[in-house]
């Protein structure tokens, strides 16, 4: 209590930009008094998020997701190899989350960030376990070819929030992506089929013309809260992150189905009407990424 | 319809837990600990002086290194370690020592599901060995989620796998798990136990969520007691280590 009124005693005489360096924690306190973030925004709301399809176009699926400042460049690259014995008409989904230093002055080019790895996991963990990709989509010629999708999720500006963004990323690119339409030459070799080809179609028959676009079941989608005292702070910033350090990550499908719900320890601990709010606002904001990934869509289909 | 389990085990039933401490004699602390066939062993160094570069140095810093039981340290490794880590900070009193770090060295020995129970079980009892300051120590289980919507506790590999979902859960082990029960019918709404960890994986209905936590809050009190009484029957006579 004695800090409190130190700062008290301190505030009126200091401008803001050192309390908030000096006191980060007061400082944030002071906001959730009045049910309010620094940045203007009521305690559930996210920040403001935009989606853009085809970012990279040399890949085969792209996107790039931003959710306030916090940027997520996800690609897809597609490779033909040979499936396993124990699942001969599957394909395979290779995931990757990279933190370059460019997204945060804490990492250094010499030394990974710790939490890249972690999220990596994560990310894979809840794309396959979540069912939204059928791996038997992934298949040319069962037992013998099948499409191996590498799919890197680059963060280019990390503000809090990159479970979140990375995930959203990379739906949006699966969304894009565009299976080539490929043929089986007489060596037994998958060729892509190219325009010019159009008279030698007859030797040489399309392995898939009709799949061109992946089916997707339900899409995951998650919000990060973080719980400090009895405030649940949706989408935080890395400021917040740092400084409130209890967080739980909320992943439902569009069926609002939990495809995972993972709270790794922290300071503070979560009861069962805490979780349960947070379920919620997650619910509401499934909403808000269908929306947005689906306007996404439509405008790429428009160009 | 009820799943049968191999060696005939109920669906709330544990496999026997069996905890060793004071295994290792160069480490502060040591202890291991054993969830049916699942072994984990955790030795704890510290506390050092100085924290790593990014820590708070008013606190104390708490390191984890996990060792698989074959192959190399990849993303699951880290991912355990933050997770551990993270648990840990909660239960430690991180002001008694600041700016120390305390090293804690996981190795699998052998892993036949619920792997992160065992490990935080034999973690805690590590820290109690080498005298680390705690709050309150961690008592954790896994559930799975069959088909039918079963919970079933402490599931094995073979288990794990076959499962649709399943559950880890760490609770605090405070003082009012190993009351009398009469004591507390009144206030059970108040001392309802909180959640330090939970992580899931597979899909699962958010009420088929609650009803495995619940089973999960059923299961702190006879489990912290068995814990605390492996880790009472060898504390007669022991000198420190740290000196």
């Amino acid at each position: 209590m004695a800090a409190a009124s130190g700062t008290n005693d301190l505030s009126s005489e200091m401008e803001l930009d050192a309390f908030r360096r000096l006191f980060p924690l007061s400082f944030h306190e002071r906001h959730l008094l009045e049910s309010i973030r620094p940045d203007g925004r009521p305690l559930g709301r996210a920040r403001d998020t935009s989606l853009s399809l085809g970012a990279v176009a040399s890949a085969n699926g792209s996107a790039l997701a931003k959710i306030g400042c916090t940027t997520m460049l996800a690609a897809i690259k597609l490779e033909v190899m040979t499936p396993t014995v124990e699942a001969p008409d599957e394909g395979c989904i290779a995931i990757d989350f990279h933190m370059p230093p460019i997204c945060s002055p804490l990492i250094r080019p010499g030394r990974p960030a710790e939490v890249a790895p972690v999220i990596s996991k994560q990310l894979s963990d809840t794309i396959l376990s979540s069912g939204t990709i059928d791996l038997k989509e992934l298949c040319l010629v069962s037992g013998k070819a099948a499409w191996m999708a590498y799919l890197d999720i680059y963060c280019l500006d990390a503000d809090g929030a990159l479970f979140d963004a990375a995930l959203l990323s990379a739906v949006a690119a699966f969304s894009h992506l565009q299976i080539p339409v490929v043929s089986l030459n007489d060596d037994g070799r998958i060729v892509l089929v190219s325009e010019e080809n159009g008279g030698s179609m007859k030797e040489k028959e399309p392995v898939n013309k009709e799949k061109i676009k992946l089916k997707m079941n339900s899409q995951p989608f998650s919000l990060t809260c973080i719980l400090h005292k009895n405030y649940i702070l949706a989408d935080p910033i890395s400021e917040e992150e740092s400084i409130m350090e209890t967080y739980l990550t909320v992943v439902l499908d569009t069926n609002y189905q939990l495809v995972s719900l993972n709270k790794p320890g922290g300071p503070g601990l979560a009861s069962t009407s805490s979780i349960q709010d947070c379920i919620a606002l997650a619910q509401k904001r499934v909403k808000e990424l269908q929306q947005i990934l689906s306007e996404a869509i439509s405008d790429m289909e428009v160009d | 319809m009820d799943i049968e389990r191999a060696g005939g085990r109920g669906a709330n039933q544990l496999r026997p837990i069996d905890c060793f401490r004071d295994v290792l004699s160069r480490a502060h602390g040591s202890a291991s600990c054993s969830q049916g066939e699942t072994r984990v062993l955790a030795a704890v160094f510290g506390p050092k002086a100085g924290t790593k570069k990014n820590e708070n140095p008013e606190k104390a810093c708490i390191e984890v290194i996990w060792k698989p039981k074959t192959g190399q340290i990849g993303k699951t490794e880290k991912e355990l370690e933050m997770i551990l880590k993270r648990t840990l900070q909660n239960i430690c009193l991180l002001s008694v020592h600041p700016n120390t770090t305390t090293s804690i060295i996981v190795q699998v020995v052998h892993d036949d599901g619920s792997l992160l129970p065992c490990a935080i079980h034999a973690t805690c009892a590590a820290l109690v060995d080498a005298g680390i300051p705690l709050k309150s120590l961690a008592v954790s289980l896994c559930c799975c989620l069959t088909e039918s919507g079963q919970i079933l506790l402490d599931p094995s590999k073979l288990e794990e796998q076959k499962m649709k979902a399943f559950v880890c859960l760490v609770f605090p082990s405070s003082v009012n798990s190993v009351l009398p029960e009469e004591s507390t019918p009144a206030t059970t709404k108040s001392t309802e136990q909180e959640i330090i960890t939970s992580l899931t994986h597979g899909v699962m209905t958010v009420d088929d969520y609650f009803h495995c936590v619940e089973q999960g809050r059923a299961a702190v009190a006879p489990l912290s007691n068995i814990l605390k009484k492996k880790m009472r029957s060898q504390s007669a006579g022991k000198s420190s280590k740290a000196a």
